[in-house]
């Protein structure tokens, strides 16, 4: 318990303390100890967790004595909030932002004041999700942190037209993570509610960071679409305070199923779609990229669109059968597809890395809308490996602009030979994301299985097509960064000791992942879903399957290394390339008509003419829109109908 | 049990390459026929590669070299997979990292046209993956059918142990899918357009332009073993519990190789939109609407 | 044993050539020849090739290509001089921009005179240059 409090707690005091903070080289040591101190917290805490509590399940902890004086600071802050909100949204003539901010905290007042909230017994719900999630979250996140310092200065000395605003930036970093902790170990629903409406008012604010115009409409683009979720979900704490006088999450997804506890399942569901960016509300995390890499490293892997499938996961077993997981999984499914063929058009690495994301976190949603054993199996061990992969990668794309003043894939060209280390960071990233037998890939296959098994054809089209784009974007992009250009020079990295750090540690953890997941899988995983279900025991995979699974595993890992070291011995006869017998002899031009030389440029296909974002965006957002008014719409209608 | 797996697999890894040598002897002797020559002795495509064993090899960089022994050992293992009767989905999976593996060879050259060649094999995986998914999404449900058990499987010892009927009684659609898809697998006309055994000037060989000697010999024999194991699914739609599906299976198989070429006779090389479109469009049409309407029927 | 002599490919290129000679060449392939009968293929990449098939003369623009071309085939290969004007210039021995032959370049192992060069007398080259081909495999293997 006490670690719990000092979790959500210290992240926000190291918060504090940075924004007094001016001397980069203070804030430094301070990142660096706060962001230490809270990993080895959450590792400490998820051991003592798992070793004390394994096979007692779950824990609610009662927080009765100081319950009052929390929730009236909550109830305060949140109103603070929404002065700021309204006073942002005046102030930049975004109205709407305001308006949507006022509903939802008004709601939430309404209840908390009106005495209409019952009493609540948990306020704190600890289980091994929730234990998963935290180390994500501590490790992960605390990474990014320890990264944004050296990359923070960097940014500053390329990008001398935005003001520096650090000792506003590092602080947001670290509300941020406490307010993922606080969202994680919280069962109480308006205690969710809470740490759900910070996270998504400071990644506008992270998202504003450099107040250029962009970047201002693309932070209240995030504000309004996430307040719209925030809006939903206060709907939802409403309907099940008053109607089903159930308070926290818990026992709403264990309440009997009924017409009545769908609704605010589906609202939920729905606050949960706007947060992990779903389809049709995926632009704010394309926008969110205007921001310094730190932030869309943080908002696309360990926080924020995790909240969102985090949310999913837990209601999985609610929302298996119902209209409200009809609803998420075919948008998870569409937006699966959607993303990664939009992924397969753009250029820019940042921008591939968005769509990825929202390709992922669409596969995660579909896994956790159908909501049985092994697609929520699928879905958590896709939130672990992508928040590392995706982390990670972000990391890497962010030194890589830094040290090449570029971050588009064509531009990455030959980055083995340029790069070697940060190209090897990237490999290793890539291969994690969809490589056989990386954790992506057999998550997919659990997937493909159990959409299979829930005889839905639309989910499996999303996920075959889906995977056949997702296999072109990712060999596109490896492709351009192993391509061995002659005479291309080491470039001198810029990267800084901190950010080495934490992109070394991801790779091992990325590694980790993948050799420990048999293990992952028997000791936390499924236990976990025996405890979601309440049932007595859960197995996913095949024991010969694991068997392929290790020798693939050995194989990806041996065969480039045993092949590396008898390449390295050999010895060949160096030959140029075939030009048609015009190479002039660099391997880089060629004779033209005039006899004169020509550099020879070799770039991607980008299919823009299927899967351009001309061509697909609007139609896929105007049916993704569709699918949800119309399916909220027969919950709510089937409610009505109920009550005649 | 397991030793039919390991003698599955060691069966697969002696025998599929002289299998696969002589199907390509045997096509290349079919195909002149076609055309009206007498075409080369069947072992031809073994004198070949005994041929390339004993030339030097020259090499760009010794990525190159990397990249090529990953593809040939993931083609060697997914093969050997399928034959030891494992999970079919695994099997597709570990296939398309054995493809990636190959334009990785190609694009890691930095050569133009074997860049070239990798980006037209990329598409061509776009385009066939999702059938070949599919197609094992198609053996599990098709299995809920013809085992009579209700359950469906994805593991081809059980597919072919357990069904009482061939699968592709239930599964046309898919068979026709896949069986459009294995143009694009078997580089055949009109989909060969990352390589071909044919010169074509506008791409010279496509992705294998950059291989020379024993390297261009390893890559062929991987194809042989390639070609061995999709002759394999194609098999594995008639396979059932039965003696006489052995036969027939064997019969399917000769008389899709034989369309294969006869199509390769026929008809020109297409743009890659085309063949793109063509193979999602098939796909939909009949992979998709037969694993539908088996699943409404179930 | 002959381990090149029954896969001999070959890569076809045109040098200043009027077409002749290349017009005979490809003509070794149709039905009527049928030059795949010895396993022959025409590749038309260097890398891939044993023996490298020349037609025309070499001139001043032309020269680096030929260098370049034969310097991409891997070792054993071969140089088969087609025609006329490959083996000596022809007719156009004295033009301004003609160097000569191929053999001003390259080492030629196998000379098919002819104007045009008839398909026979094509296919008869190869197979000698398959021979050459052969010897050069064992005094390379001789050296190891």
């Amino acid at each position: 318990m006490g670690f719990i409090v000092f979790l959500v707690l210290f992240p926000f005091l190291t918060a504090a303390i940075l924004t007094m903070t001016k001397n980069n080289t203070v804030r430094k040591a301070v990142v660096y100890t706060g962001s230490a101190i809270i990993i080895c917290t959450a590792i400490v805490f998820s051991l003592t967790a798992l070793i004390k509590g394994i096979d007692s399940g779950a824990k609610y902890f009662g927080v009765t004595h100081l319950v009052h004086v929390i929730d009236t600071v909550m109830l305060g802050i949140e109103i603070l909030l929404m002065v700021l909100i309204v006073y942002l949204s005046i102030k930049h003539k975004k109205y709407y932002a305001g308006l949507l901010s006022v509903a939802g905290t008004v709601l939430i007042a309404w209840l908390e004041l009106s005495g209409k909230a019952a009493s609540v017994q948990n306020h704190v719900y600890c289980d091994k999700l929730s234990v998963i999630m935290c180390l994500i979250i501590a490790i992960v996140g605390s990474l990014i942190c320890i990264y944004a310092v050296g990359y923070m200065v960097d940014y500053h000395n390329h990008h001398t037209e935005f003001k520096d605003r650090r000792t506003f930036f590092f602080p947001m970093l670290f509300v941020f993570l406490g307010a993922m902790f606080g969202l994680v170990i919280s069962s109480n629903l308006i205690w969710i509610y809470f740490f759900w409406e910070i996270t998504s008012i400071s990644s506008f604010l992270l998202i504003g960071y450099t107040r250029t115009k962009e970047a201002i409409d693309n932070s209240f683009r995030a504000l309004w679409m996430n307040l719209l979720g925030g809006l939903g979900f206060a709907g939802a704490i409403v309907y099940s305070t008053t109607v089903l006088h159930v308070t926290t999450l818990q026992q709403l997804v264990y309440h009997p199923a009924s017409i009545i506890t769908l609704v605010p399942v589906t609202l939920l569901a729905f606050a949960a779609l706007t947060k992990s960016a779903q389809l049709p509300f995926s632009k704010w995390l394309l926008g969110a990229m205007v921001a310094p890499t730190p932030t869309s490293a943080l908002l696309h892997s360990a926080t924020m669109v995790k909240a969102g499938v985090y949310l999913l996961i837990r209601l999985a077993p609610a929302m298996s059968g119902t209209i409200a997981g009809t609803m998420v999984s075919l948008i998870g499914g569409f937006t699966f597809l959607v993303a990664s063929m939009l992924a397969i058009t753009v250029s820019d690495g940042k921008k591939v890395l968005a769509y990825s994301t929202i390709s992922n976190l669409g596969l995660i949603t579909a896994c956790a809308g159908v909501g049985t054993t092994e697609t929520v199996w699928a879905g958590t061990l896709l939130i672990m490996f992508h928040a590392v992969s995706k982390s990670m990668m972000f990391q890497a794309v962010g030194a890589i602009e830094n040290a090449t003043g570029s971050r588009d894939i064509e531009d990455m060209h030959g980055l083995i030979v340029r790069l070697p280390f940060l190209a090897f960071v990237m490999i290793i990233g890539i291969a994690g994301m969809f490589l056989a037998p990386f954790g992506m890939l057999i998550s997919k296959w659990a997937a493909l299985k159990a959409f299979v098994d829930a005889k839905n054809i639309l989910l499996v089209l999303f996920i075959t097509f889906g995977s056949a784009t997702t296999m072109l974007y990712w060999t596109k992009w490896l492709s351009k960064i192993l391509a061995c250009k002659a005479q291309t020079r080491l470039r001198r990295n810029t990267t800084s000791l901190g950010q080495w750090f934490s992109l070394a540690g991801h790779a091992t953890m990325m590694v980790m992942l993948c050799v420990l997941l048999p293990v992952l899988s028997i000791k936390l995983i499924e236990p976990l879903l025996a405890q979601l279900y309440k049932i007595e025991h859960v197995s996913v995979l095949a024991p010969e399957d694991m068997v392929i699974m290790v020798v693939l595993l050995l194989l990806i890992f041996v065969i480039p290394m045993v092949a590396r070291i008898i390449v390295k011995k050999m010895t060949f006869k160096p030959n140029m390339e075939y030009m048609s017998g015009i190479n002039q002899g660099d391997n880089r031009h060629f004779v033209d008509s005039f006899n004169q030389p020509k550099l020879m440029f070799l770039s991607n296909w980008y299919m823009e003419d299927y899967f351009g974002e001309k061509k697909i965006w609007k139609i896929s957002v105007a049916i993704a829109a569709a699918v949800i008014v119309a399916c909220i719409g027969i919950v709510i209608g089937n409610l009505t109908g109920g009550a005649i | 049990m397991m030793l039919k797996t390991i003698l599955g697999m060691v069966l697969y890894i002696v025998f599929a390459p002289f299998v696969g040598g002589l199907l390509a002897g045997l096509d290349r002797k079919i195909t002149a026929r076609m055309q009206g020559r007498i075409g080369p002795p069947i072992l031809q495509p073994f004198y070949d590669v005994r041929k390339l064993i004993n030339k030097d090899i020259l090499l760009i960089n010794n990525m190159q070299y990397l990249f090529a022994w990953c593809f040939v050992i993931f083609v060697v293992f997914t093969g050997a997979l399928f034959y030891g009767g494992f999970n079919i989905l695994l099997v597709f999976f570990v296939l398309t990292t054995a493809a990636m593996f190959f334009v990785l060879e190609a694009t890691t050259t930095n050569s133009p046209y074997s860049v070239m060649g990798a980006n037209r094999e990329m598409i061509q995986m776009l385009s066939y993956e999702p059938m070949v998914l599919l197609t094992a999404v198609g053996f599990y449900v098709a299995t809920a059918f013809t085992t009579g058990t209700g359950a469906g499987t994805f593991s081809v010892a059980s597919i072919i142990s357990e069904s009482n009927i061939p699968n592709i009684v239930v599964l046309p659609g898919v068979f026709f899918g896949f069986a459009f898809i294995l143009t694009i697998k078997f580089r055949k006309s009109p989909f060969d357009l990352s390589m071909s055994h044919h010169a074509h000037q506008e791409m010279v060989k496509g992705i294998t332009t950059e291989l020379s000697g024993g390297m261009m010999a390893l890559i062929e024999v991987s194809h042989w073993y390639e070609n061995v194991f999709l002759l394999g699914v194609v098999a594995l739609f008639v396979l059932c519990n039965k003696w006489w599906s052995i036969p027939l299976a064997i019969l399917v198989c000769a008389i899709t190789y034989f369309v294969e070429i006869l199509v390769d006779n026929t008809s020109a090389r297409v743009k890659w939109e085309n063949m793109f479109k063509h193979s999602w469009i098939i796909t939909l049409i009949f992979g998709v609407v037969n694993i539908f309407i088996l699943q409404m029927l179930s | 044993m002959a381990k090149l002599a029954k896969s001999p490919w070959l890569i076809h290129y045109d040098g200043s050539s009027c077409n002749g000679c290349d017009i005979e060449v490809l003509a070794c392939l149709t039905p009527v020849y049928d030059v795949e009968r010895f396993g022959v293929i025409n590749t038309g990449d260097p890398k891939h090739a044993d023996i490298f098939l020349i037609t025309g003369g070499i001139n001043s623009q032309n020269k680096a290509v030929v260098e370049q071309i034969y310097s991409q085939m891997p070792d054993p290969k071969v140089v088969c001089a087609v025609g006329i004007c490959a083996c000596n210039g022809g007719v156009f021995k004295d033009c301004y921009n003609i160097i000569g032959g191929v053999d001003k370049v390259l080492p030629v192992d196998v000379y098919v005179p002819g104007c045009a060069a008839r398909p026979d007398a094509i296919i008869d080259g190869v197979i000698k240059a398959v021979g050459i081909l052969e010897e050069k495999r064992k005094k390379k293997g001789g050296k190891h």
